[in-house]
């Protein structure tokens, strides 16, 4: 139970399908604690104010921004960054339709557009273009236009 | 500006009593964390400085997501949005509650945010607050000394404050079931098509009486021009005391752009927000009578 | 049936897994043992004496390592401020804009540098700021610099001026008779237009580590749109010399000309120099809009001449860029060369400047200037068709310049496909129907040519692998590598690329203007063939025939006409690393500012507009472009869509919102990007007319579909409501103003 006063709390929590326990401040984000004590640099800060949606991660299956997410707050909790959705060296669906699709420019927007499209699915399974570009509208892309990432995303809808 | 979040104690209470004892403890120098999507920001610009911050998202009664006729819709303090949007008796008897909620912030935003959170932060842009002005909700605040109820009418007091107290803690909205041949509907503009503030808001809820489908009850409120979420009840007149149909529509509108007390910032001006309540009230009026099938 | 193997194919980008996987390494992901946190302190004020610095109390914060102002600073004393544009701009004696870096402080945690941010003395003395160009132009303006001397060029007298002011460049250029063109016209409208200060809107911040040895050796990590100009960028600001220096390659994440400044990397050498550590700092978002380098805002006035027949008989189109408080490139010199590219206009004068306020130094935005002045010509074409009733693509088609004609500053226009994507459009809008809501526009964009070397390395297994030393910003990696499969006839998996750091990599310029395929891919080119001429040599000297005689194809040579004797690539590259007197075989290609290949884009927008709250909505997008030779069709559109997006937000959204100089507008709920949501799928056209000097005809193609957009939008807009805005951003609230004045003079007249 990560209670503290300021000092260093033990957190036991599930990245990627694997168990990790961290001794951390409780006042750290969580996109902080990926990247800079997992060594998970795949989600990215592009804002720190939830307004871009690069930090994306699903937290119990739930897309969030992780930079608005205190460290404290996942114990216990179930973690899925982008370097864990790759099962056993394999692609996920999403991650080969954005490389067939040429969805992919400069990268940064990648994983968290990933992340949120790949629950989105799960949720959605027969999505039109217009709900597609609503789910994914707290991920903010600079280089494509978000055309052929909303191909990739129904490509794979469609499969 | 952004920086790094200063040092704070944090604490998980697991019940009602728990969170209670802390907050009559530290007072205003706790803060109340459910989905965090305002106050991570704030601790992150240093608006707020909590010396604890007491996440309440482990306390039962905060997590209650339940419906019955009598009681009406209970929404614990803690419930995501997204769960609430999932909710069957939202989208069947509460569609202007669904039509707010789905408008707010973005997928990742509505994973964490809370009907709470964005009523206790108290911004005169919330989203949420007009359509639980027109519902007639009421918000459930314990303390260490028992609690009580209060109409959302009354909960907001300027932005960023409520009547909640320090040592209080919301744990529901409540609101009761609607009236048969009810419908509302809730219109916001902005710039974005999502991912925006409500430049004006505007939330109607009429009922009418069958089978004449005479005008029984309507309620207007408006978000984003005035200091906190209000409601229009000198529109809610015009209509009341006309002959309800297009004319008094119009008249509605123009009384709600009136009445509306905007004020110019970054993200329009004070004209142009009192322009869109008019538009917005005639909207969304003609709206909820279309989903009613009332023709004006 | 493709006349090519791979050149035309929209094969995956190489860089794509990696970037899927999140396995690829961005300047933020760098960590470094004993690496310390920066920070910057920045000036509230946009114009402010410092009357005291004291850093005492910051430097003596336990964790803190090292504070820099500008007294340590190389040649500090000696040095104009002026010096070292694209580095970053430590205040002296006064801060001349808001965001400005006073101190920067390294410290072992973040938290710590900016505790000790916090315990930076500073006392200020508020000047009254200029804010506004045409203030900041007046000859007695209060001074921003004691030493900005104009510079001049074009004509009139060109060079430096004597006496100093507030403008940096007045470029003029002209041709034939204005009064002349004038009287001949049947029509004259003038307008002004005005664009507003955008930021490139990249996602990742800016950041930067960089590592100092005990031998002074400097390795720099960051993001950047050329190695080699960071490398020197760095060796200016700290008077190192270059071999001293060396830039490693990163992926970055979105760039579009605001990454060719190193705003943080000199700061973090300076302070590694001193603290013996490695240095990392990155900006919030906060600072990376109101501190790192927007595109400027422009006052545009143009005015124009027609015949009835829609012949335009002359043009003087002049423009003011508000650049803010550094002059790091002249934006006028862009708008010189490329405001007025497409038209053959006999009588012309385009008069440019560049002038300084005490707002945030203006940097480069894709295609930088030709936006706004497209934005200008191209809305004021479509009033002259309008009110000439000519539909506005044959006007475009009718006034359209070819290869002969001359460029405003005299230059010829090579073979351009200007003539073609226009009737291409036509074309594709014909088979689409009328439309009342619709508006085109077109835009130029000259394209840079820059200075790049490649080297092509044949290992022993007769794979190959390319070097260069170049930032990939717009999917160059996997274009080149098409290239060399093409060139050498080899399956694309052979091919490898290897982006070298400053150190070892082939010398490569900066990756804008869209110079990058077309310059680097001519590199390239000269590289393949050089290494096939070594090749066929040693195949010779093997097969023990004349190189005359030798054929070479898809990995094989053979003597001509006798099939039998042959041998593959991969035993004659093997056989080059044994062969006494020989060595291995490297091709090497390099090209120096290669004859520049002017591209033109062509946009039609359909708009929706809500006239009672003057909300936009899109319809379509088609944006038709000439690419010369599209090496990679997927890339192409990819680079058109987000151009378009990126123009979208320009022209309905973005903005900078200052209060008294201060951007107040600084998170990005504020600072409005378009979102999924919020543009609408764009249809591409590629039209391929090749360039006669780019490899296999290529053209550059990231900048061009930037330029039309602004005003393709306000076209539409006109066509869908009759109201003519001439500013920007056309957010909801503006359409609905004009549209109110619109309301309320016809029910006067």
């Amino acid at each position: 139970m990560p209670e503290s006063n300021g000092d260093k709390i033990e957190l036991n929590i599930r990245v990627n399908g694997q168990n990790r326990v961290l001794t951390v401040e409780p006042y750290r984000t969580l996109l902080e604690i990926l990247r800079y004590e997992l060594g998970l640099t795949g989600t990215k800060e592009g804002c720190g104010s939830g307004n871009c949606g690069s930090c994306t991660v699903l937290l119990d299956g739930k897309a969030v921004n992780s930079c608005l997410v205190l460290v404290a707050e996942v114990e216990g909790k179930e973690i899925t960054t982008i370097e864990g959705l790759s099962l056993r060296g394999e692609l996920h669906p999403l991650q080969q339709a954005f490389i067939d699709e040429g969805a992919v420019q400069c990268g940064f927007c990648t994983p968290g557009v990933i992340l949120t499209a790949k629950s989105f699915l799960e949720s959605n399974p027969r999505p039109t273009e217009t709900q597609i570009r609503r789910a994914i509208a707290g991920n903010l892309c600079r280089c494509t236009g978000y055309d052929k990432i909303v191909r990739a995303i129904m490509r794979v809808a469609n499969q | 500006m952004m920086g790094c979040i200063r040092k704070f104690e944090y604490q998980a209470p697991r019940t009602l009593e728990e969170a209670l004892e802390i907050l009559g403890a530290h007072r205003n120098k706790a803060g109340i964390l459910a989905g965090g999507t305002d106050l991570v920001v704030q601790l992150k610009q240093g608006v707020k400085r909590p010396a604890c911050v007491v996440d309440v998202k482990k306390i039962p009664e905060l997590n209650v997501l339940d419906w019955n006729p009598e009681e009406g819709l209970r929404i614990g303090a803690a419930v995501p949005i997204s769960r609430i949007l999932t909710f069957p008796v939202v989208r069947e008897r509460y569609s202007i509650l669904a039509q707010a909620c789905s408008g707010m912030g973005s997928t990742q935003l509505r994973n964490r945010a809370t009907l709470g959170g964005n009523v206790c932060n108290a911004a005169p842009s919330a989203d949420s607050a007009p359509a639980l002005l027109c519902l007639g909700a009421g918000a459930t605040l314990a303390s260490g000394k028992g609690s009580r109820v209060i109409s959302l009418e009354e909960f907001f007091l300027s932005p960023g404050e409520t009547v909640r107290l320090d040592t209080e803690l919301l744990v529901e909205i409540r609101i009761p079931t609607p009236e048969a041949f009810s419908a509302g509907s809730y219109l916001k503009h902005a710039t974005r098509e999502r991912m925006d503030i409500a430049v004006a808001g505007v939330a109607s809820f009429l009922t009418f009486s069958t089978p004449d489908r005479e005008l029984k009850s309507i309620r207007i409120a408006l978000g984003a021009v005035a200091p906190r979420p209000v409601r229009a009840t000198r529109a809610e007149d015009v209509l009341t005391k006309t002959s309800f149909g297009r004319q008094a529509v119009e008249a509605a509108a123009e009384q709600a752009a009136d009445e509306a007390e905007p004020i110019s910032d970054v993200r329009g001006s004070l004209e142009y927000r009192r322009e869109i309540v008019k538009v917005l009230t005639r909207r969304s009026l003609s709206k909820a009578c279309e989903s009613l099938g009332v023709k004006i | 049936m493709s006349e090519y193997a791979v050149i035309g194919k929209s094969v995956p980008r190489i860089d794509a897994l990696k970037k899927v996987t999140g396995e690829a390494i961005y300047s933020g992901d760098i960590t470094l043992p004993h690496m310390l946190h920066g920070k910057a302190l920045r000036s509230p004020y946009p114009h402010a004496v410092i009357k005291r610095l004291d850093v005492t109390r910051a430097r003596a914060l336990d964790g803190v390592k090292a504070v820099i102002t500008a007294a340590d600073v190389p040649g500090f004393k000696v040095k104009s401020e002026l010096s070292c544009p694209e580095a970053p701009h430590l205040a002296r004696d006064k801060a001349v804009y808001a965001g400005q870096p006073i101190a920067v402080v390294a410290a072992t945690s973040l938290r710590i540098a900016e505790e000790a941010i916090g315990l930076i003395d500073v006392e200020y003395e508020e000047l009254p700021p200029l804010l506004d160009t045409a203030e900041a132009m007046k000859p007695d303006a209060p001074l921003i610099y004691p030493d900005l001397f104009t510079n001049r060029f074009g004509r009139g007298p060109t060079g430096k001026d004597n006496t100093p002011g507030n403008i940096a460049w007045h470029v003029i250029f002209e041709r034939g008779n204005l009064e002349t063109g004038f009287k001949g016209a049947d029509l004259v409208l003038e307008n002004t237009y005005r664009t507003q200060i955008v930021h490139q809107g990249y996602l990742e911040p800016m950041a930067a580590v960089a590592d100092v040895d005990g031998d002074g050796r400097i390795t720099v990590w960051t993001q950047n749109q050329g190695l080699f100009t960071a490398r020197g960028t760095i060796a200016d600001f700290l008077e190192v010399p270059l071999h001293r220096i060396k830039v490693m390659p990163v992926e970055i994440g979105g760039a579009f000309g605001g990454k060719t400044y190193q705003l943080l990397s000199p700061l973090c050498v300076l302070l590694s120099m001193k603290t013996g550590c490695p240095v990392r700092m990155e900006m919030t978002r906060d600072e990376v809009l109101a501190a790192s380098r927007p595109a400027p805002g422009a006052s545009i006035t143009v005015k124009m001449g027609a015949t009835r027949q829609g012949r335009i008989t002359a043009i003087s189109l002049s423009m003011f860029f508000d650049e803010g408080a550094f002059p790091e490139r002249p934006y006028s010199m862009n708008a010189a060369l490329t405001g007025i590219g497409l038209y053959r206009i006999p009588n012309l004068k385009l008069e440019v400047m560049d002038v300084l306020t005490n707002k945030v130094p203006a940097g480069s935005y894709r295609a930088p200037a030709a936006p706004p002045a497209a934005f200008a010509i191209e809305s004021q074409l479509d009033l002259i068709s309008r009110s000439l009733g000519i539909d506005p693509l044959q006007l475009r088609i009718l006034n359209v310049a070819a290869e002969g004609d001359l460029l405003p500053n005299g230059a010829t226009l090579p073979r351009v496909g200007f003539k073609e994507t226009l009737l291409k459009m036509a074309d594709t809008l014909n088979e689409r129907g009328k439309s009342g809501n619709r508006g085109i526009a077109c835009g130029f964009w000259r394209g840079a040519a820059g200075t790049f070397a490649a080297s092509l390395y044949v290992n022993g297994d007769g794979t190959v692998t390319l070097a260069t030393g170049v930032a990939d910003v717009s999917g160059s990696r996997t274009g080149m590598v098409q290239l060399v499969a093409e060139e050498m006839g080899l399956p694309i998996e052979t091919v490898a690329i290897a982006t070298g750091d400053s150190d070892t990599a082939p010398y490569a310029d900066m990756s804008t203007g869209s110079r990058t395929a077309y310059s680097l891919g001519t590199a390239v080119v000269e590289a393949c063939r050089d290494a096939k001429a070594q090749l066929i040599g040693r195949a010779a000297k093997i097969l023990e025939k004349d190189e005359g005689e030798i054929e070479y194809s898809r990995g094989v040579f053979r003597v001509r006409g006798n099939p039998d004797k042959s041998i593959t690539l991969a035993k004659v590259a093997r056989s080059s690393l044994f062969s006494p007197g020989e060595g291995p075989v490297i091709g090497r290609g390099s090209v120096g500012m290669p004859p520049f290949a002017p591209m033109i884009a062509v946009h039609a927008a359909e708009v929706d507009v809500d006239k009672e709250t003057g909300k936009i909505k899109f319809l379509s997008f088609v944006a038709a472009q000439d690419v010369g030779k599209a090496i990679n069709p997927a890339i192409v559109e990819g680079q058109i869509q987000g151009a378009v997006a990126q123009g979208i937000g320009w022209a309905l959204m973005e903005d900078y919102i200052f209060d008294k100089g201060v951007m107040q507008n600084t998170s990005l709920l504020d600072y409005r990007m378009p979102t999924a949501a919020d543009v609408p799928p764009v249809e591409t056209v590629l039209v391929e007319v090749g360039s006669p000097s780019g490899p296999y005809g290529i053209r550059a193609v990231g900048e061009p579909p930037m330029v039309p957009v602004l005003a393709a939008v306000a076209n539409a807009i006109h066509s869908a409501t009759g109201v003519r805005i001439k500013e920007l951003p056309m957010t909801p609230e503006v359409i609905l103003k004009a549209l109110k004045a619109q309301e309320a003079s016809s029910s006067k007249g």
